[in-house]
């Protein structure tokens, strides 16, 4: 017979509010094996562990059931409290009567009768349970960064300046990201492109950065410490060895397409550079644009060039890498505005979004940074912007708020009263909100200083005049409609996840949340952390973000990946899934539903008689194994369990709450 | 092809010559409207009250009885009686607690089998713009037209799903089809004023004047509507700027599209209105 302790806590008045912890006491120790019981008002506390060590020699207890909280909150501690005391951390077992019970119950009545079925459902699990042992894994001791804006590129640094090799892979032809295309950053107003520009050639420089741009992850494979990852590195028809960044061949190309960079308001060539300051400072160049790709004729770019750096016959190429630790940092892409046709973007050229708001006022841009209307090429007297579009919109757009709106629309306002004297800012706001160090002054610099008015209301609708436009909305704290005529009308668009952020989930199996941005281990407490292990997020592709709050979570993303890097080893989760060769039919139920690959299949020899027969039965690899348990439950001859939750573990659990 | 028709109590009253020049044109298409029997009115507004289920009884008995006549599609012309129609049929198909109390009430076993559609509807997809300029005999060339789609025709957008609620072309591409030019201005979509025409006056008088002027603006020569209540309002307080003299807006011919389409078919018989 086990020797099982059970100890409740009370967290507080957590669970004693609600739990009657004396009663609870009572029922345990008539439950079958349970030879003490003990209780405390902060069992994770030094005091409560230190109780739990004392009695483990005291009674010589073999089993621990511990009523507390979630699992996820304490078990770890506890594991470590109990090996302490000489045990198996795996002889614990966890009651979860605080977020399962107490804090969803108000009767007391109720609540202590779950309380003690739940005690007694850990207890018939607990003398069920086996000792398990973690084996040591080796680390590759290199780190792939995924996405080269201001998130990556921090990320890439920190990493690489504890002294470890990183990788970073970007899918444009240059670096910069985002933060390269805006002008100026709130709330100090410094320059963009003066505090990007040189952490950009640093990532060129730096010895233990790999720059590999134009490229993609296409497949993750593997586990913590050791993923090997499948990188596209796709034709960029340029000889980068070759190429010396002398900009001939897009001088001289004849094809001319919207840039990307410039938001659709000015031309690049086929053959292009993102921006002047792009790094690598190589071109490549964009296939489904280039003439020579399309008709077979051209090959101007080819003739210029001085160093013969011009590769037509490149193909797309994969390259498997090996990595102990993967940081995400892909960024996000503005909210489509399909649905917003009541603001005439796209039907009227003096209605545009803020990032082509940004590009006007930048001076690498392409009005070289007079704010100047797109009709006619004059500067406008009256602004309007529009925040929220997009967002909290329940109906059509993004119920969130995407948090940078209204300090960027206050920079913009301030920005307009700079570039354009006499120049007149109204701005139509649901809430203004500016959390953030300096962020509140920074917002009434724009209307105390700058002039800007602030109009609260939603914009209805937006429609040409004459040159001008007119916005319709209504001043929600006077309950007048206001009609506004303007010269130009500029729309904060929403953050949305980018198109393809489920698509990289699925490869590095992390998940996201309903709008697509990656979701984080715990929102408090492991922030940069995602449920796969080694894997890490660091800015916007976690959810919309500022840039001072994308660079403190790519440090603190670095740091877990060096951390991580840091160790000799790693101890492998030994709650894996284990066939049992015996009883498997070998009709690999199991392996369709493994999410993780983790199950193949496998010959083995049986002697029957004087023949050998070989027979198929499914093997685990507990490298790959998280330990999810889908398999257990398709293995129709019952052949797989899970250790820590054996099948006989779980219907003892069953007979516990049901008998 | 064979529709249930549905008039509803305009179309037989002050607008007769927006069903007249209906059937003429869908004779002349090769179209069978087959009047619904005994109809009722379709209760004027879609109640806004979601508890309010007995408004929806008319409309559903109409739908029954297309349904028994062997139709698949009711058309309605009236702006009004499709907004009703509309969205009485989207809830009859999606809402199991009201379809059982209506059927209940009605005995009928009535699940939004039948389609309703507008007449332009039929024009676009059943008939085909492209087909329908080809038998246009008298075309439009050189008329300046502005569409009016006013409100109920579209929205709520989710419900109606009858065009691009902000930037809608039906109309438009309708307009082409018989060889017209269609005249663009910002007010197409706006409200005319609707019932406030008896409540309170001069909301209607400015918004039938804001989108006026525009379309004058941008130099119609007519309207063209789908709605009875646009036309009355529209056309109403034209008489006002006559009297307040000089509104260069007074004056502009209001038509029912299908005025449009009798004249450019070369089909409208003398109609005394």
């Amino acid at each position: 017979m086990k020797r099982i302790g059970v100890f409740l806590c009370w967290c507080g008045s957590n669970i004693a509010a609600t739990v009657d912890i004396e009663e609870t006491m009572a029922a345990a120790r008539k439950m079958p094996g349970v030879v003490y019981v003990d209780h405390n008002k902060y069992t994770c506390s030094e005091i409560g562990q230190a109780m739990i060590r004392e009695a483990i020699a005291a009674h010589r207890l073999d089993r621990v059931v511990i009523g507390s909280c979630s699992p996820r909150m304490h078990e770890n501690t506890f594991r470590k409290t109990v090996e302490a005391a000489g045990l198996n951390p795996f002889y614990l077992e966890i009651a979860n009567i605080r977020e399962q019970c107490s804090w969803v119950h108000k009767d007391k009545l109720t609540a202590t009768e779950k309380a003690i079925s739940l005690i007694r459902t850990a207890v018939a699990k607990a003398a069920r349970s086996e000792p398990l042992f973690s084996t040591e894994m080796s680390i590759e001791r290199r780190a792939l960064v995924i996405g080269g804006g201001i998130a990556g590129i921090q990320a890439a640094l920190d990493i690489a300046d504890a002294g470890f090799e990183v990788d970073l892979v970007e899918k444009e032809p240059s670096i910069g990201g985002r933060m390269a295309q805006l002008d100026k950053t709130f709330p100090t107003l410094d320059c963009s492109a003066c505090i990007l520009t040189p952490k950009m050639v640093d990532v060129a420089q730096h010895g233990n950065i790999n720059l590999i741009t134009y490229s993609e992850v296409e497949k993750v494979e593997g586990f913590v410490g050791n993923f090997t990852v499948t990188i596209r590195n796709r034709a960029r028809s340029v000889d980068m060895e070759k190429c010396t960044g002398c900009g001939d061949c897009y001088a001289k190309c004849p094809s001319k397409v919207d840039s990307e960079f410039e938001m659709g308001l000015a031309k690049r060539r086929a053959i292009y550079t993102p921006f002047p300051q792009a790094v690598p400072n190589k071109p490549a160049i964009d296939r489904a644009n280039c003439r020579y790709f399309t008709s077979g004729k051209c090959k101007v770019c080819q003739k210029v060039c001085p160093a013969g750096a011009i590769d037509y016959e490149q193909q797309d190429q994969l390259v498997e890498k090996k990595y102990g630790a993967i940081v995400v940092a892909t960024g996000f892409d503005t909210h489509k505005l399909d649905n917003y046709g009541e603001y005439a973007y796209g039907k009227h050229p003096d209605v545009i979004t803020s990032l082509e708001f940004e590009r006007l006022v930048n001076a690498s841009g392409p009005t070289g940074g007079k704010i100047l209307r797109p009709s006619n090429g004059q500067p406008p007297k009256n602004v309007a912007f529009i925040q929220c579009v997009g967002s909290r919109d329940k109906a059509k757009g993004n119920p969130y708020c995407a948090k940078i709106c209204c300090m960027y629309t206050a920079k913009h306002a301030i920005l307009l009263s700079e570039k354009v004297p006499g120049a007149n800012a109204f701005v139509f706001y649901i809430d203004v909100r500016t959390p953030g160090k300096d962020y509140e002054e920074f917002y009434n610099r724009a209307y105390e200083e700058c002039g800007a008015t602030y109009i609260r209301g939603n914009v209805s609708k937006v429609f040409p005049d004459g040159d001008k436009l007119v916005v319709r909305s209504v001043d929600a704290l006077s309950g007048a409609l206001v009609e506004l005529v303007v010269d130009m009308v500029v729309l904060a668009t929403s953050v949305d996840a980018r198109a393809d952020a489920r698509e990289l989930a699925q490869k590095l199996s992390i998940t996201t949340n309903a709008y697509n941005f990656f979701n984080e281990a715990h929102p408090k407490l492991r922030p940069v952390e995602t449920q796969t292990a080694g894997v890490f997020l660091a800015g916007a592709c976690q959810g919309p973000k500022d840039i001072p709050d994308t660079v403190a979570q790519a440090s603190a993303a670095a740091v877990k990946v060096v951390s991580l890097l840091n160790k000799e080893s790693l101890l492998s989760n030994p709650t894996v899934a284990e066939v049992d060769i015996k009883l498997c039919s070998g009709d690999m139920s199991c392996l369709a539903v493994c999410p993780y690959g983790a199950i193949a299949e496998k010959f083995i020899e049986e002697r029957h008689g004087r023949e050998i027969r070989k027979r198929r039965v499914a093997e685990v690899n507990t490298a790959l194994c998280q330990g999810c348990g889908a398999c257990t439950v398709a293995c129709r001859p019952g052949a797989i369990n899970l250790k820590g939750f054996t099948n006989e573990q779980i219907l003892a659990e069953v007979d516990a709450i049901c008998l | 092809m064979r529709y249930s028709y549905y008039p509803g109590c305009t179309l037989k009253t002050k607008a007769k010559v927006f069903e007249d020049t209906t059937l003429q044109t869908a004779r002349a298409l090769g179209l069978e409207f087959a009047e619904v029997e005994e109809w009722q009115c379709c209760g004027a507004l879609y109640p806004l009250n979601t508890e309010e289920v007995f408004p929806l009884l008319s409309p559903v008995r109409s739908l029954a009885q297309a349904r028994a006549a062997g139709c698949t599609k009711l058309v309605t012309l009236c702006a009004g009686c499709y907004n009703v129609f509309r969205r009485t049929n989207r809830t009859m198909r999606s809402d199991a607690e009201v379809r059982g109390k209506i059927n209940g009430y009605l005995e009928e076993d009535y699940r939004g089998q039948v389609d309703v559609v507008h007449y332009l509807e039929i024009l676009k997809n059943d008939v085909g713009f492209a087909e329908l300029a080809e038998k246009v005999s008298r075309r439009l060339e050189g008329r300046k037209i502005a569409p009016y789609y006013g409100c109920l025709l579209l929205k709520p957008r989710n419900e109606m799903d009858f065009d691009d609620v902000e930037n809608p072309t039906i109309f438009e591409d309708f307009l082409r089809a018989l060889g017209a030019n269609v005249v663009e201005y910002p007010y197409r979509t706006e409200c005319c004023g609707s019932y406030l025409s008896m409540a309170n006056e001069e909301v209607a008088a400015t918004a039938v004047g804001r989108i006026l002027t525009s379309a004058f603006k941008n130099g119609a020569e007519a309207l063209v509507v789908a709605c009875p209540l646009c036309k009355y309002n529209l056309e109403e307080y034209q008489k006002g700027f006559r009297e307040a003299a000089g509104s260069p807006a007074a004056g502009i011919p209001v038509l029912y599209f299908t005025e449009l389409l009798a004249e450019a078919l070369d089909v409208r018989e003398q109609d005394g209105q």
